[in-house]
């Protein structure tokens, strides 16, 4: 099996630190995948070797089964987004679209046409003198009239009013719908992604915490509520992955694969935000890592 | 047609307030059968959502026989979930508002009434399921 992305014990480290480590994930096709981790995690790092702007220092990074060391041959099927848009300011966004067409053999000149009207973005206008959320909607514009297999973007929603962030999540999601198409898109904002992501990647500083479907997400966590004095025998059963204790009550929250039989304990189901939460504050506490969980399930198409 | 809509801060599962959401039109008689539901793209055009989690949806009524995926044209409903006429749900209606300014008359607010009607529905679904002697 082919995946969109592939990566086996990758890491980066910029002098003596890791910006990324020991990280594995299968992603398959037709995903749409969020990556969630705090700012410094490694987001942008993992970002910028799948689409080969930087060499792994360890390790296999593969997307759509090509090697992203050499990313030539990737580029035409790639869709990249970067934190800073990668617009020229001296350009009008007529220009960019020029450009866009004469670089990219796949170019949708339709498309890319039909989108910027959508917006209502001004195409005589200079791209420097565009407001950041404007530049960001020219950006992902440029990214999908290209038309490509695998889109990769990197906090495409920052400096992005509400209103505009649904026409832009609209967009994406449309053409989901209309062509094959993997997404990976980092933010740290749960609630921007938490409707559209059918699977969640979440960092915490050089690690893979969790990799996996929202619906296993939700099936595997579990708050449970009961005495205080019942904790260890649920710690010693389940994984808990934040707890804490008010008097006599544990409120703790699990990941586990068994049912939870003791009936002192009041058993929730847990909001997804409330996962990732749990998941990114649980680094500060030191339970033990848990193992990097790879995407077993396949997307339903 | 029916209009989705997302309610973020609820433990349930996107896909299944599309469930259920179908359901209650159903029971209400919004949709009928030979009614179509929104296509994925106009789902995900609407309430900005991940195109598999309305397949799931789709599918999971499917399941259920209530709806019917046609090839090539849609997904169309196969039975209604409603037990009674639109006129007799109406008729309810007006009874149920007569009977709600009444609680606010009394002062009762919406969450005391909340509370008594779904104890009240409670006591009577049990009653009903004891056999009497």
């Amino acid at each position: 099996m082919i995946y969109a992305l592939e990566t086996n014990q990758l890491g980066k480290r910029y002098g003596k630190r890791w910006a990324l480590h020991n990280c594995t994930l299968h992603i398959p096709q037709g995903c749409i995948a969020g990556l969630i981790g705090l700012n410094g995690a490694g987001k942008t790092t993992l970002l910028h070797l799948a689409v080969g702007l930087l060499k792994p220092t360890e390790g296999t990074i593969d997307v759509l089964g090509t090697s992203s060391r050499n990313p030539a041959a990737l580029l035409p099927h790639i869709g990249f987004v970067s934190q800073e848009r990668s617009l020229y300011r001296h350009f009008t966004i007529g220009d960019t679209l020029i450009m866009g067409k004469k670089l990219n053999p796949s170019w949708d000149e339709t498309h890319a046409h039909r989108l910027i009207e959508r917006l209502k973005l001004p195409c005589q206008q200079l791209v420097g003198r565009l407001s950041g959320g404007q530049q960001a909607q020219v950006a992902l514009v440029m990214a999908l009239a290209k038309r490509p297999e695998i889109l990769f973007l990197d906090e495409p929603f920052a400096h992005v009013d509400p209103l505009v962030k649904r026409e832009l999540t609209k967009i994406l999601m449309e053409t989901a719908v209309e062509q094959p198409l993997t997404v990976v898109v980092s933010s740290h904002i749960v609630s921007d992604l938490e409707n559209i992501c059918d699977h969640f990647i979440i960092l915490t500083p050089s690690q893979v915490k969790l990799a996996e479907s929202t619906e296993q997400m939700g099936e595997l966590h579990k708050r449970l509520i009961g005495p205080r004095e019942s904790f260890e025998s649920i710690a010693r059963s389940h994984t808990v992955i934040q707890a804490s204790h008010t008097g006599r009550q544990s409120i703790a929250l699990v990941r586990t694969r068994l049912p939870v039989t003791d009936p002192v304990w009041q058993i929730e189901d847990v909001s997804l935000e409330e996962i990732v939460l749990a998941y990114l504050a649980s680094h500060e506490n030191a339970h033990t890592p848990l193992q990097p969980v790879q995407f077993m399930k396949e997307v339903i198409r | 047609m029916i209009e989705f809509h997302l309610e973020k801060r609820t433990g349930v599962a996107p896909y299944m307030q599309l469930v259920q959401q179908v359901r209650q039109a159903l029971r209400l008689g919004l949709l009928q059968p030979g009614d179509q539901l929104p296509t994925v793209r106009e789902v995900v055009s609407q309430i900005a959502i991940n195109p598999n989690t309305v397949f799931k949806a789709y599918r999971e009524l499917e399941h259920e026989g209530l709806v019917e995926s046609r090839p090539g044209l849609g997904t169309f409903v196969l039975k209604s979930l409603a037990r009674s006429s639109p006129a007799e749900q109406e008729a309810l209606r007006e009874d149920l508002i007569q009977w709600l300014r009444r609680a606010f008359a009394v002062g009762l607010d919406t969450e005391s009434i909340a509370a008594l009607f779904s104890n009240t529905l409670h006591l009577l679904q049990k009653e009903e399921s004891t056999p009497t002697t």
